[in-house]
């Protein structure tokens, strides 16, 4: 198999609580991936196993080939993985380029820090601020840039446009089809569908701690009532 | 004859300096407990034993191997911060995932141990260093009298304090560490191997002790008991200045050593309970400490 990632029947606890149950999916190579599904489901559970956050799990995690259950958290990054969680994880008493240039580069082909402040020029003006004092919607942008650097082969985002406003939103989204462009691979959990529907390659729909779904973006339109019903939009 | 609130000049500048002596011990001992207890989030009862054991260091280098105070004053937080690294590695490591009490019980085991076999080898009594002859003598200053092994004391933990802000606050292994202290699980997902981060930094709280330790030893005489009732006070100063601030744990170093001094003067009988008053007065009013953020 082909896949950058590879997911088999993954299981993960919090403690007693089983969240997991079995779940399957695949990233290839330079692809898009959207998990889709209702609060609660499992989503943000799924890329913190894959990261080896959660570390009572049990099942298959290969990136690149290389089985990942056995690789302590602090070197996940540099099998070529980043992360930009939910909660993005602005260091507050870290200044904006500090907090840019923490994660440590992993590989070539990251981005230049040049490069990344063209990309992010609010980033710029604010280089010498608190990370925190910037607005939610720059300091989704400092959780994206920072990874950018690090030169990871796939870049996993939960829910990067949740709370705000329209125009970052689509801010993000350039920023996202530009990375797919220089050939990233990306995995991003999304509740905001619209938005989804318009960068992702291809879905996966989850419910209960697993995957009951997975298509492309071409049968998006013939899905559209059996997604109304199970995400209740 | 000059006086001041009606003490004389000179009793009131000598106190002033005898706090700002205290003081400095004060802040290079609580700024290794704030920047150990910051990250590691463990309170670190070892940290008297490992001052004491950096005087020892000093001590048994000059009389076995003729190795004078200033290779002591290098050499010293070298071995200390190394035989810290191995306790953090070995042992402490190993309680991070339970109840903080246990890093707690830890330490306080080990500075008895600590402090124990020193007294069985040793004796209670304390032991004599000499002051390095360059910095014998004193120096006139026209209003007092100045030891300058006492100003030298006060230069240098000024300098170690500065040295030690600037390490945490502008370097790069300075962001890694404040980062881990607000989400070390994050920094570790960036590929930051914090384990390694957690030892280098209980090292570095021995070996600042340890530096507190050689630069007291000829001050105060080398005893193994010699860090058990300082830090009683030291865990005041922290309190008052609010767990894990850096900065704060300085500067409340500074300002309760300076406030002891003087009550000295003043008020000699309360001298000694002065700062445990500060400490409960600071914790009516602002419980996270003068320089703490509000949890
Ligand atoms: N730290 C935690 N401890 C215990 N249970 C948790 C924890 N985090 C999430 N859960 C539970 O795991 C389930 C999946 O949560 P999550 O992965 O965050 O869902 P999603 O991201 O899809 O909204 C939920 O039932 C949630 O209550
Ligand atoms: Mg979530």
């Amino acid at each position: 198999m082909g896949a950058l990632l590879q997911v088999g029947n993954l299981h993960a606890w919090y403690g007693e609580s089983h969240v997991l149950h079995g779940v399957d999916m695949s990233v290839g190579e330079g692809e898009m991936i959207t998990i889709l599904g209702r609060n609660g489901v499992g989503k943000t559970t799924t890329l913190r196993t894959i990261m080896g956050i959660i570390r009572q799990r049990r099942g298959e995690i290969r990136f690149a080939g290389r089985d990942m259950l056995s690789v302590p958290l602090h070197r996940t990054a540099h099998a070529g993985i980043g992360f930009v969680p939910e909660e993005r994880g602005i260091f507050a008493s870290l200044t904006v380029e500090e907090n840019l240039l923490l994660p440590p580069v992993v590989a070539d082909g990251g981005m230049a820090l040049d490069e990344i402040y063209e990309l992010f020029p609010n980033l710029l003006e604010r280089r010498t601020s608190p990370g925190t004092k910037l607005s939610g919607g720059e300091q989704q942008m400092l959780a994206m840039a920072r990874i950018l650097r690090t030169g990871v082969r796939l870049l996993i985002l939960d829910e990067p446009t949740e709370g705000l406003a329209p125009v970052i939103v689509q801010r993000i989204g350039e920023v996202l089809r530009k990375l797919k462009a220089r050939g990233m691979t990306i995995l991003l959990v999304e509740q905001n569908f619209r938005f989804a529907s318009k960068i992702a390659d291809r879905f996966y729909l989850m419910d209960h701690g697993r995957m009951v779904a997975d298509f492309p973006v071409s049968e998006l339109p013939d899905r559209m009532t059996m997604l109304h019903k199970v995400l209740g939009v | 004859m000059t006086t001041i609130f009606g003490i004389p000049l000179q009793a009131f500048l000598g106190q002033l300096l005898i706090g700002l002596i205290n003081g400095s011990f004060y802040a290079l001992l609580s700024l290794g407990l704030a920047v150990i207890f910051g990250l590691l989030r463990v309170i670190n009862f070892a940290h008297g034993a490992q001052y004491m054991l950096g005087a020892f260091v000093a001590l048994l280098l000059l009389q076995y191997l003729g190795v004078n105070y200033w290779l002591a004053l290098l050499i010293a937080p070298l071995v200390v911060g190394l035989f810290g690294a191995l306790i953090e590695r070995t042992m402490l490591s190993r309680l991070y995932d339970l109840d903080p009490l246990y890093g707690l019980l830890f330490t306080f085991g080990l500075a008895l141990t600590i402090e124990g076999t020193f007294r069985y080898l040793y004796g209670a009594a304390g032991q004599p260093y000499s002051v390095p002859p360059s910095l014998a003598g004193g120096t006139n200053l026209g209003f007092m009298f100045l030891p300058n092994y006492r100003g030298w004391v006060v230069v240098v933990s000024l300098v170690a304090c500065l040295g030690t802000w600037l390490l945490i606050e502008k370097t790069k292994l300075g962001s890694y560490l404040r980062a881990a202290t607000e989400n070390t699980v994050l920094v570790q997902a960036f590929g930051i191997n914090v384990p390694l981060l957690l030892t280098l930094t209980y090292g570095l709280g021995a070996a600042l002790a340890a530096f507190a330790g050689v630069l007291a030893a000829p001050i105060y005489q080398v005893s193994p008991l010699m860090g058990t009732n300082l830090i009683i006070v030291v865990f005041a100063v922290v309190v008052v200045g609010g767990m894990g601030s850096i900065l704060g744990a300085i500067v409340t170093g500074y300002m309760l050593g300076i406030a002891e001094g003087l009550t000295k003067v003043f008020y000699p009988e309360a001298s000694n309970i002065v700062i445990f008053v500060i400490m409960a007065i600071v914790l009516l009013l602002r419980p996270a400490g003068l320089f703490g953020k509000d949890a």
